[in-house]
């Protein structure tokens, strides 16, 4: 059943935090389909984020933690990999060039704007400084922010807005060309003109990049998103196209959880 | 109202320090006049101390206490401050959840242990194996900096350590998340993040080793004799005041007063240095 419309796969994907009595996510079957973006819905605390940081491994900086079943992730041939069985610190700092995130607060490297960017280039081993200025202003480019600040590329970039830091964190991840980006509600911390700007950006993104985004907001997992997953206590409770979901969801849960009846 | 009494308290507190200040600076310099007017700037490059005939006049130079100042403080620093970074480090991001907490309390004991202890334990556990191990009395300026510098680390790894655990964690998860590794994380976030805490204990922990007295008293020699290796003995002005304060009258009185002044500009340049160098650039 390998098809190499999916970028990335969970299968019967099974996630136990450390000390917990039982998983957090149970036995999850979700594609992350090529340049499409990817909603993940679902009331707080039903493992949206366990999910999303298990997709690019983060969780393992933490100790004790367990993994059940594949998440598997594309090669370059089409081939599919499971990165639960990546083991070495150099084969996890692989992986999370390739498996980019956006967190829910902006994070800026205490660094200024340039450094921001062109850290992640220097890490993978770019050294050439006109390589370096050239990816550094493309990524710029590509999040909508380099008319903002291509006179103070060299200030420190905890002085910007927090909508710029975040569409910085954003060139910043899209600066390694990676092949997926996980975004964990990046919107929920700005004001809705930023938030305008980020969908924007992300809906402009996914010609290049597959997106998965978390969010509580159902209006903007109906704008942006070609697939939605439904998320119910650590369970994939349904997962198909936006429009499906939110006109006519085959379960019941689904639809009370769209149109607000709970959560 | 409240707030407008606790405004002027601030001010007042504020203004009190500065006074406090600038009162200590004015009577060391009055103290030290005679010994100015005296010996004017050659007080700093004369290696002599000695009382005249008849306990009259005599010749008083300061080089020797203040070379024997900064380098015992320049010899701490250099061993102390990556010991004490490495410790935050490891305590922070490195160690199991078991261990930190046992290493923080020790670090925090130590810490709390009074400067004339490690003198004691300075002198009779420590001299002979800096002895043994480099020759000299075992007394002098690599001992006196040793143990300054076992002084000194706590302190700084456990300032250094609450700051480096302030770090956002998220901040740290984002920079993994661009394929760094744990070093690059910590050279490249933690210690920007914490940079001025870090530079803030580096400076209290100047300020003591200069300022150190009964520690250094037991294990520098106390002579007044200009080092010519590491291992020798030789003084410091806190030891030389202390020493000689009781005894001291007139001429060497005031030339002690000097000496204090010198130790106050001292302290307070370099910890200028260090403040404007390290935090000046920040914006
Ligand atoms: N570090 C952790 N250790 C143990 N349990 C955790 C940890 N982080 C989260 N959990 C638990 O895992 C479950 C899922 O959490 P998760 O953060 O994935 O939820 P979420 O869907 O992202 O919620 P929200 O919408 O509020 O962000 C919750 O019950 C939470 O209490
Ligand atoms: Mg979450």
């Amino acid at each position: 059943m390998s098809n190499n419309k999916d970028i990335m796969r969970a299968e019967d994907f099974s996630f136990t935090y450390p000390g917990a009595p039982a998983p957090t996510l149970k036995s999850i079957n979700l594609p992350i389909e090529k340049n499409k973006i990817t909603a993940l819905i679902g009331p707080s605390g039903c493992g949206k984020s366990t999910l999303l940081r298990a997709f690019n491994r983060i969780h393992d900086l933490y100790p004790g933690l367990k993994y059940d079943g594949k998440l598997l992730l594309q090669n370059q041939d089409g081939t599919m990999e499971n990165i639960l069985e990546l083991k070495s610190e150099s084969d996890l700092v692989h992986l999370r060039q390739r498996v980019g995130m956006i967190f829910q607060k902006p994070t800026p490297f205490p660094m200024s704007i340039y450094e921001n960017v062109a850290y992640g280039l220097k890490l993978s081993g770019v050294k050439s400084k006109s390589e370096l200025d050239g990816r550094v202003e493309e990524a710029l480019k590509g999040a909508a922010i380099w008319s903002e600040v291509k006179d103070r590329l060299k200030d420190s970039a905890m002085g910007m807005s927090g909508g710029q830091q975040q569409r910085l964190c954003i060139a910043r991840a899209v600066a390694l060309k990676p092949d997926v980006l996980l975004f964990d509600e990046p919107t929920s911390a700005l004001d809705p003109i930023s938030t305008g700007a980020i969908e924007e950006l992300v809906a402009e993104l996914k010609s290049e990049v597959s997106i998965a985004i978390v969010t509580h907001n159902m209006q903007q997992a109906s704008r942006l998103s070609d697939y939605t997953a439904f998320m119910y206590l650590g369970d994939l409770i349904e997962y198909n196209k936006t429009k499906k979901i939110f006109m006519n969801p085959d379960e019941k849960l689904t639809e009370d959880y769209i149109t607000g009846r709970f959560g | 109202m409240v707030g407008r009494f606790f405004k002027e308290f601030s001010l007042f507190s504020a203004v009190l320090i500065l006074i406090i200040l600038a009162g200590i600076f004015a009577t060391l310099y009055i103290y030290a006049s005679d010994s100015i007017h005296q010996f004017g700037w050659h007080f700093l490059t004369t290696d002599v101390w000695e009382v005249g005939e008849d306990d009259e006049g005599g010749v008083f130079g300061g080089l020797i206490p203040i070379v024997g100042t900064l380098l015992t403080t320049l010899i701490a620093m250099v061993i102390a401050v990556p010991i004490a970074m490495g410790i935050a480090v490891f305590l922070t991001e490195v160690a199991h959840p078991m261990l930190i907490k046992p290493v923080s309390i020790a670090i925090e004991l130590l810490a709390a242990i009074p400067s004339i202890i490690y003198g004691m334990w300075g002198l009779f556990y420590f001299a002979p194996i800096i002895q043994h191990l480099f020759g000299g009395s075992g007394v002098g300026l690599l001992t006196a900096g040793i143990v300054l510098a076992i002084m000194i680390v706590p302190f700084m790894s456990a300032i250094t350590k609450d700051a480096m655990n302030v770090v956002p964690g998220v901040l740290k998860e984002s920079a993994y998340a661009m394929g760094a590794t744990k070093f690059e994380v910590i050279k490249d976030v933690v210690m920007p993040y914490s940079k001025t805490a870090i530079i803030g204990s580096v400076i209290l922990a100047l300020g003591r080793a200069l300022g150190e007295t009964m520690a250094v008293a037991f294990l520098i020699g106390s002579i007044m004799k200009f080092p010519k290796h590491l291992t020798d003995p030789t003084t410091s002005i806190p030891v030389l005041l202390a020493n000689n304060f009781s005894e001291a009258q007139d001429l060497e009185l005031s030339s002690m007063f000097y000496l204090s002044l010198v130790l106050f500009g001292v302290s307070f340049i370099i910890i200028s240095i260090a403040k404007f160098y390290f935090l000046g650039r920040k914006r």
